[in-house]
């Protein structure tokens, strides 16, 4: 990697002057796309500002229908969370497919979320289960979150702190892997919420979206039945060497119906 | 067993040398570093084909710590020589193959992507890298070719001017005339087109060489990351430097898996020698997993269509394939032999076929050079015939173990002289098959079948019967055949004067276990427990010249020099034995550690007769003092390890997912020395295998030439949960012609693996893919399966 000077701040407000201090820096959380990155020499940032360790940005609580996670919280720790397991099963399931335990103790939701790689798993949470993601500015509503392939609504130096999850009546995650990195492919994320059905798949195309006709499906009838025929189009999906959009888009109907069938449709 | 010690042959002893590795104590090329020592970084072309133009280091010079850089002129100026094939395969029209010149740093052309073009040796590691960024090359990029079907098209680009058509030989082997015959009065063709993958070896440890460069003694030392340390001297040596062996070092330490990709001599080490000699300082190079991608040479890549012709009862009566094998961009160390001796003469496999032809056409492309990649040739002629063995049965709606033991060559025809040249020393074909079949419970297949078609699941079953050349290898033989060099393998064992026994040998452990089997072997031989063996290898200054290990040849062929020597050892003990006891030579019998005068209770243990060797006070007049004896072996034969693998699947016809629901083995290695440690190897094969067939393949973008698999994230190497449980067995029939009746067992799970997988894959499927079987390519092939079985 390039040289870079790092920073370790001890405040939210600390890591925000950091980051107006430096418009070429980056903000480090877990590290699992940024470190790799930096090491492939894909990146030059002058600074690195450090929020890893910020306690603000730490913790799960459950406050009646809604599960609120810090931003700095990571992956093997909802994945292991008493509270998620219990509110959200689906997604505590969720965070445990995410990659080994190796990078489930280091990488963080917030870090993930702000990357918005079109292979990650928590943007398909977030607009699966209607979530609202914090920043040290706002709200967002996670329909207006993921802007593109590595794009959020985010804004230059703009953090995120926290993302609450309303507690759904049930839902599933089902996911088909890459199978050489074993990043998500195709992930449908399955949800009957308090205001409706939502539908969202991550991995197949190049942001986590929502699937209108599936929703529509299974509003009329929660059940595998409603989805099996169902047919996503290919337009616009990914392709690569280990998937064309073609196969995508049918791994996309079966996955949705794993996941109704997961949460017991 | 060894009664005496626990720890001889048969005995499934724990690796000596895992404490130290598994609690990271061992010592790897790369955990080496040398005082004032300097770091190498090579500037690669980012071009699969290209003229350079023109190279400007000016800026890169200038950067602080950064000691040289040099471009292929200098070492061209140098006469450096350029890397070598060490083996000439002569083609149809009786010309040797074409190995065009190969310089460790291109001259004028870079060949592939990685090609090195420039290197930068500075104080560190991250200085070379940045200046290595500020090279500026002028490349002229011209079209690439990296199919080795597409090269072979008159209009291909042109690699190199010393091989038209980018042909490095068109070869052939076996006898055509017989072979047609036999097509003609056959009842029953099958023909069958297969694509062998091409694979990246990735051993987990990354290649490291440094040069060292004494100006005192005007020695120089290369640390590296081989399989075979005194090879390496020689090509250093002989082709590359030109200086005495005498005055060259290789010292290969802990190494960290090879599967064949560190045999062969690299430019980075040649430039790491070359550049401390020049600089007198030590220079190290350790490759990023990055570089190992792009540099390492990968394995098999064939374009096969091959036929099997059958009488109406389904016995066969000839074979015939034609081969294209791509070499990449350049010949590496002993590439050509590899699609050609290692390959066609195997494709016997157990059977009496009594006419077989193969043509190979062997060229050239703009990527990564191919070579011995675990089993080496081998693996490619067993996916041959066990395909075509397979899709034989389907379509002759025979079973697939009725139709193999049919042509099964018999346990009595044993010498048994195949159509292709080899041998065959001892097997027990049907033996193996009938164990696994067992072990597998083949008679419960369809009841399972039906099992999971009712849950939507395609099931299959797949075999195959593997045969491999191992025990590399009869030099006259292999010197007929075009080698370079010879194949024997050399031991030195040493007793110290307080009995302990130090073992030195030509073959290198980077996995194998050596540490431990080859102390089992002497500890049987001369009853000593293994806890007083030391094997040494992997120092040319330690060792004797010795060939190094691949082939599955460090037992067979190393473990019998060690023999050979231990076997002297005795006959001199014998000797001190007989003048202590006060008795005749001839009188003297030793087992167990215990020199003892026949039908007599006199004896004297061999830490007796050694300590005495060392302090002749009361010795014979005659004999030499001291204890250690030296021995070289030469095989007599290759040997041919044979079994059966069986793979039973499941595949989801919605999402193309296969699990492996079984896995059998049942393996003939002659005698085993440690069952674990085989055991262990067999696991390791099989994975490979299992990665070839359903999980690896290195892809190259066909306009670009760009390495589109260039990392694990799109890489997909074997995970623990893409295998299944292992159900290992064993059938023993001794090789007769090496001292300890065995006939290794390194490579066969990688041998047999990829036929077996995929025949259970296209069972379940019914129609026929090539590797890896991956998700989309199962999921699409299901759909006609699904659709049949929705129609019954």
């Amino acid at each position: 990697m390039y040289a870079f000077n790092y920073h370790k701040p001890k405040s939210l407000a600390d890591a925000q002057a950091l980051v107006a201090k430096f418009p070429d820096g980056k903000i480090l959380a877990g590290g699992h796309t940024l470190i790799p990155t930096l090491k492939q020499r894909l990146a030059q940032p002058t600074d690195l500002i450090d929020i890893g360790g910020l306690a603000e940005l730490k913790g799960i609580t459950v406050s009646g229908s809604t599960v609120s996670i810090g931003a700095g919280t990571k992956h093997g720790e909802v994945a292991d969370s008493a509270d998620v397991k219990k509110a959200i099963p689906a997604l505590a399931a969720l965070a445990a497919l995410i990659g080994d335990r190796q990078v489930r103790n280091k990488g963080t939701m917030g870090g993930s979320l702000a990357n918005n790689d079109p292979a990650a798993d928590y943007p398909g949470a977030i607009l699966g289960l209607g979530a609202t993601v914090h920043t040290t500015k706002r709200a967002i509503k996670a329909d207006d979150f993921l802007k593109g392939m590595f794009e959020t609504a985010l804004d230059e130096g703009e953090i995120i702190t926290k993302v609450e999850f309303p507690v759904p009546k049930r839902a599933a995650y089902e996911k088909f892997r890459n199978p050489a990195s074993r990043y998500v492919m195709v992930g449908a994320f399955v949800a009957e919420t308090a205001s409706g059905i939502r539908v969202a798949i991550t991995g197949a195309g190049p942001t986590a979206y929502r699937w209108a006709d599936a929703e529509k499906a299974l509003g009329a009838k929660f059940a595998v039945a409603s989805v099996e025929k169902l047919v996503h189009t290919s337009n616009g999906l990914n392709a690569d060497i280990h998937a064309s959009a073609e196969y995508r888009a049918h791994l996309i109907t079966v996955m949705t119906k794993r996941a109704v069938a997961g949460a017991g449709g | 067993m060894n009664a005496v010690t626990g720890t001889g042959i048969g005995a499934s002893v724990r690796r000596k040398e895992d404490y130290r590795f598994i609690t990271g104590q061992g010592t790897y090329t790369d955990d080496i570093n040398r005082p004032g020592q300097l770091h190498a970084y090579f500037v690669r072309s980012p071009h699969a084909f290209a003229k350079i133009k023109s190279i400007d280091t000016a800026a890169a010079k200038a950067s602080a710590g950064v000691v040289a850089v040099f471009t292929g002129q200098e070492l061209a100026a140098d006469k450096v020589g350029g890397l070598i094939c060490g083996w000439t395969v002569t083609g149809k029209d009786g010309t040797p193959h074409k190995a065009p010149p190969h310089p460790a740093i291109a001259l004028d052309t870079a060949r592939c992507v990685g090609d090195q073009v420039a290197v930068v040796i500075a104080t560190t590691k991250e200085i070379a890298r940045d200046a290595g960024e500020k090279i500026v090359v002028d490349y002229d990029v011209l079209q690439a070719v990296v199919d080795p079907v597409d090269t072979l098209k008159p209009n291909a680009p042109q690699l190199h001017a010393e091989a038209p058509g980018n042909l490095c030989y068109d070869w052939e082997f076996g006898d055509r005339a017989s072979t047609d015959a036999g097509f003609a009065k056959a009842a029953h063709v099958v023909k069958l087109d297969l694509i062998n993958n091409r694979l990246s070896p990735n051993p987990m440890e990354p290649r490291v060489a440094i040069g060292e460069h004494d100006r005192a003694t005007d020695t120089t030392t290369c640390y590296s990351t081989s399989q075979n340390p005194h090879v390496l001297r020689l090509i250093l040596c002989a082709f590359i430097f030109g200086l005495p062996e005498h005055k060259v070092r290789v010292v290969a330490p802990d190494v960290g898996g090879g599967f064949g990709s560190k045999i062969f001599c690299y430019a980075e080490e040649v430039v790491c020698v070359w550049a401390s000699r020049k600089l007198n300082k030590p220079v190290k190079w350790t490759s990023d997993r990055s570089e190992a991608f792009l540099t390492d040479a990968h394995g098999r890549d064939h374009v096969t269509h091959a036929e099997l012709a059958l009488d109406k009862d389904g016995k066969f009566l000839a074979l015939k394939c034609s081969t294209i094998a791509n070499m990449g961009a350049y010949l590496s160390t002993f590439a050509s032999c590899v699609p050609s001796y290692l390959y066609a003469l195997l494709l016997a496999g157990q059977y009496t076929t009594p006419a077989i032809y193969a043509e190979v056409k062997a060229v050239f492309t703009n990527t990564t050079p191919v070579d011995a990649y675990r089993g080496a040739g081998r693996p490619e002629a067993t996916y041959v015939v066990e395909r075509l063995v397979e899709v034989a049965a389907r379509q002759l709606n025979m079973d697939p173990a009725e139709i193999r033991k049919k042509n099964f060559i018999a346990p009595d025809a044993f010498p048994y002289q195949t159509p292709v040249a080899v041998a065959y020393d001892s097997g027990q074909y049907e033996l193996s098959m009938n164990e696994a079949l067992k072990m597998v419970d083949y008679k419960g297949f369809a009841g399972r079948r039906a099992e999971s078609e009712k849950r939507g699941m395609l099931r299959g079953i797949g075999f195959a019967a593997y045969i491999e050349a191992c025990g590399i290898a009869p030099s006259a033989v292999v010197g007929s055949l075009g080698a370079g060099v010879g194949l024997w393998e050399s031991a030195s064992v040493r007793f110290n004067p307080t009995g302990s026994v130090s073992v030195f040998t030509g073959s290198h452990s980077h996995g194998q276990g050596h540490e431990t089997t080859f102390a089992q072997v002497v500890s049987e031989k001369m009853g000593v427990p293994i806890e007083q063996i030391d094997i040494v290898h992997g120092d040319t200054q330690r060792i004797p010249m010795g060939m190094g290990t691949y082939g599955s040849r460090s037992l067979a062929v190393g473990g019998s020099a060690i023999v050979k020597a231990c076997d002297k050892l005795i006959a001199k003990g014998k000797k001190i034995a007989a003048h202590l006891m006060e008795a005749a030579v001839d009188d003297v019998e030793f087992d167990a550690g215990m020199f003892k005068v026949a039908g007599t209770d006199k004896s004297v243990p061999i830490g007796q007769v050694c300590f005495t060797a060392y302090v002749p006070h009361n010795y014979p007049a005659d004999l030499e003092p001291g204890f250690e004896e030296n021995a070289f072996y030469d095989p007599s034969n290759f040997t041919y390890p044979a079994g059966t693998h069986i793979a039973e699947v499941e595949v989801d016809p919605g999402s193309g997912h296969v699990t492996i629901a079984k896995w059998v083995a049942v393996d003939d290695f002659g005698n085993v020395i440690n069952p674990m440690v085989v055991e262990g190897q067999v696991h390791g094969g099989v994975a490979q295998g299992v990665g070839q067939a359903m999980l690896e393949g290195v892809v190259y973008d066909k306009a670009s030439g760009q390495l589109l698999t260039g990392s694990f994230m799109d890489y997909t190497m074997p995970r623990a949960d893409d295998l299944p449980n292992f159900d290992v067995g064993m059938t023993h029939t001794p090789c007769p012609h090496n001292p300890l009746g065995v006939k290794g067992c390194g490579e066969a799970g990688a041998i047999a693996a990829p036929a077996a997988l995929m025949n259970a894959i296209t069972d379940a499927l019914g129609v026929e893919i090539d590797m890896p079987a991956t998700p989309e390519k199962v999921w699409r092939a299901a759909q006609g399966k699904v659709r049949a079985l929705a129609a019954e």
